[in-house]
């Protein structure tokens, strides 16, 4: 299967069903399916096969594939990552786990030195199809070392694709296409969301990047956002119409690409724009969708483009400080009324 | 207590003399190293080498003589700025490149850091292509987006060419992770074709001794059992710190590999028929038992790091003690003396149609284009490029690479 096999033009399975799944669960599915079809495929990380994964995403993968394809990393990030390297330029198709992206951090060298630049720098001989993927951001409280939030630092580097989803459908989706992409996809996963069910339908399908789904309907404002935080966003327009204000709900799935299209499409309509996103605010991902939108549409803005980013503080233990630290629910309802002149 | 600080003597592991554990120390063509440096000779059994036909060792004389041609020509286009960043010069070290990957397959992978030109030629990538990648062609191995640290040749099965000091080392464990999976897993090649079982070598500088990248990579390695054999080109100096100032357990390196299950071997690098010996049965046991290697390979640059040193930090007595037994010496007297298939004249012509191979590289690159920049500064970034990837331009495909 290649990206180029699947019919875009086809839609989408309705997200609505009976179906109820765990977003691991949706995860384990993508990875199954695409192993059963693929052989080139496996999984190498930390715990993924005899303890079932350390989140428990590649329970009973091990069982159904074998310790050849289920494969338990020792913990050396650096070392494995760069082995996915050199496996995924022979021809082979890794999936890397990373227990958390904040470990990533430790394999720096290979997944930002080699794995986006090997296409460049081989004239495009080699590129790098490997999937790397695990857990993204605060919220168990784990302390700032275990909390990171790495799309606001990878995004930056061009010959990466990141694909950020909010929930089990889109994660589903989203992962199966990463696994059959020719380039190199990091995929960014919540602790905090691999429990919540949602509906995965019964048949297989794949989600494109860079393109968004409106997750909420309404003319007042547009709040952009991916992962976890569109969560936050959803209660929070739940929680606006209450008061009579609609937002546009925009659930970008990918960050690069990003698909800006939809948010100047949306702006159009509202005129106002609040990002969330729960990287720190310096030279983040809500800063380049801020500035793509002035870039783009300056003219139909009513307001200044605002952000609702993690404080800029190292991510706290305290549950309290922790909570207060995300992007939830109050900071995006005061920026909404900001923006739309009601506070 | 013994001060654990830096002494002007070095690492406190000092080498005993009675096992050469650098290149500057062997002064005899005539000692030829086994396993940890002890001489090895058994009596009555011919050397592998033996066997080789001549033709074989008169290919790898005019490889090691057409590497050492084509880097003077690029030393000079270097000092011209014809050749830009950094340019690490292979001279002195032809035979460790030529007579390992004499001893492979040509679908044996390999991967390398970032002194590359000699693993490039001696794999068989063109001249022109190598020349044309440092002077930043569009007919360079990389279309010149890569330069003189990133040589890779699908076609020969080299991997690069890697800038970062030691980051090709787990990619080494990863080609051998490949090539076993094939075998093992899909019993047949990515392509679809009949798998079989393969080594990867994976070369780095004494330098990368001390980087983690290695240490994990080969700790998977011997976890793994992974056909992979680690080359440390020894040429006693990371830059410009000698060896036992940098890293410990100098005069054995092997006991690095030995804590991680990995059989170790130390080989005189500069006579290529040595190297043979002791390394194409290193070889044949790695491919045949799927396990992996390390080799201690004492050899020597001649120039400096890169073009921009110089050289404080050694005598010119040390250069000239090892100039002494040359690699390129070495064998045409072995092909002259022992052999008799090789003549003074022979040799000379030998030397002169590398030269001119590497004039011919040389105006090659000159006269190539450059990649322009409207159809290649966008392209080799993605191979699936989508919209809204870039809030600059959208990436396109670029023209093919020249080797495929």
């Amino acid at each position: 299967m290649r990206l180029s096999d699947i019919d875009w033009s086809k839609p989408l399975p309705a997200r609505e069903g009976a179906r109820q799944i765990q977003f691991r669960e949706a995860l384990r599915e993508a990875m199954s399916e695409e192993m059963r079809r693929d052989d080139r495929v496996f999984l190498m990380g930390e715990e993924v096969a005899y303890y079932n994964g350390a989140y428990k995403v590649s329970q009973g993968m091990l069982d159904e594939f074998g310790p050849q394809r289920i494969i338990d990393a020792p913990i050396s990030e650096n070392g494995f990552a760069g082995l996915a390297v050199g496996a995924a330029m022979y021809g082979l198709r890794p999936i890397i786990e990373f227990m958390s992206w904040s470990f990533s951090l430790v394999a720096a060298d290979q997944i930002l030195n080699n794995v986006p630049k090997m296409l460049y720098m081989s004239g495009g001989q080699w590129g790098c199809p490997v999937v790397f993927r695990g857990n993204d951001g605060a919220g168990g409280q784990l302390g700032s070392t275990h909390s990171w939030c790495v799309e606001g630092l990878y995004s930056n580097v061009p010959g990466l694709k990141i694909a950020i989803p909010s929930c089990a459908y889109d994660a589903k989706g989203l992962l199966k296409t990463s696994i059959v992409d020719d380039d190199p996809v990091f995929f960014l996963e919540s602790e905090r969301m691999l429990s919540d069910k949602g509906h995965v339908p019964e048949a297989e399908y794949y989600i494109p990047f860079g393109k968004a789904a409106l997750r909420h309907e309404g003319d007042d404002c547009t709040l952009v956002s991916f992962g976890r935080p569109v969560n936050f966003c959803l209660d929070a327009a739940a929680e606006l119409e209450k008061d009579g204000i609609r937002v546009d709900v925009l659930d970008m799935r990918t960050v690069r690409p990003l698909d800006t299209e939809s948010i100047v499409r949306s702006l159009k309509k509202t005129g106002r724009v609040v990002v969330v996103d729960q990287c720190w605010p310096f030279a983040s991902v809500a800063s380049e969708v801020i500035t793509q939108v002035c870039e783009r549409a300056f003219d139909y803005l009513d307001h200044q483009p605002l952000r609702v980013n993690s404080d800029d503080v190292p991510a706290p233990y305290a549950k309290n400080l922790e909570a207060e630290f995300l992007p939830h629910k109050g900071k995006i309802i005061e920026a909404v009324k900001k923006a739309v002149g009601r506070l | 207590m013994m001060s654990t600080l830096p002494s002007a003597s070095g690492s406190p592991h000092a080498p005993t003399p009675s096992q050469p554990a650098d290149i500057t120390q062997i002064t005899s063509s005539k000692v030829h190293m086994g396993a940890n440096g002890a001489p090895k000779r058994e009596p009555g059994r011919q050397r592998p080498s033996a066997a080789l036909p001549n033709e074989t060792l008169l290919r790898w004389l005019r490889d090691m003589i057409l590497i050492r041609e084509f880097e003077n020509r690029c030393a000079q286009a270097y000092q011209q700025a014809k050749i830009g960043g950094f340019c690490h010069l292979y001279i002195g070290q032809e035979a460790l490149a030529v007579g390992t990957i004499g001893c492979l397959n040509h679908d044996d992978p390999i991967v390398t850091a970032y002194r590359d030109h000699g693993h490039a030629l001696a794999r068989g990538m063109s001249p022109r292509a190598c020349m044309a990648e440092m002077f930043g062609r569009l007919a360079g191995c990389a279309k010149g987006k890569g330069g003189s640290m990133h040589m890779f040749d699908k076609p020969n099965w080299m991997f690069g060419g890697h800038g970062i000091v030691g980051a090709q080392t787990p990619l080494g464990a990863g080609l051998a992770f490949a090539a076993k999976y094939e075998v093992e897993v899909m019993r047949r090649t990515v392509d679809g074709g009949p798998a079989r079982r393969k080594v990867a070598l994976c070369y780095l500088g004494d330098g990368a001794l001390n980087q983690g990248a290695l240490h994990e990579a080969m700790n998977l390695a011997g976890l793994w059992d992974l056909p992979v054999i680690y080359i440390v080109e020894n040429n006693r100096y990371s830059m410009g710190t000698a060896i036992e100032r940098g890293t410990t357990m100098a005069h054995d390196l092997t006991a690095k590999a030995a804590a991680y299950g990995i059989e170790g071997v130390r080989i005189d690098g500069m006579d290529i028929l040595n190297i043979y010996d002791q390394f194409k049965p290193l070889v044949d046991r790695c491919r045949e038992q799927s396990r992996p290697a390390f080799v201690d390979l004492l050899t020597y640059r001649y120039q400096g790091h890169s073009m921009s040193d110089p050289q404080k930090y050694r005598k010119k007595e040390e250069v000239e003690t090892v100039r002494q037994r040359d690699s390129i010496e070495l064998l045409s007297q072995h092909l002259m003396a022992e052999r008799r298939c090789l003549s003074e004249s022979r040799l000379q012509e030998m030397i002169d149609e590398c030269k001119a191979a590497a004039m011919d590289a040389l105006t090659f690159a000159e006269t190539a284009p450059a990649p322009e920049a409207a159809a290649e500064l966008y392209s080799d970034v993605y191979v699936n490029p989508q919209p809204g990837l870039s809030p600059l331009r959208e990436y396109h495909q670029g023209a093919k690479n020249p080797l495929l």
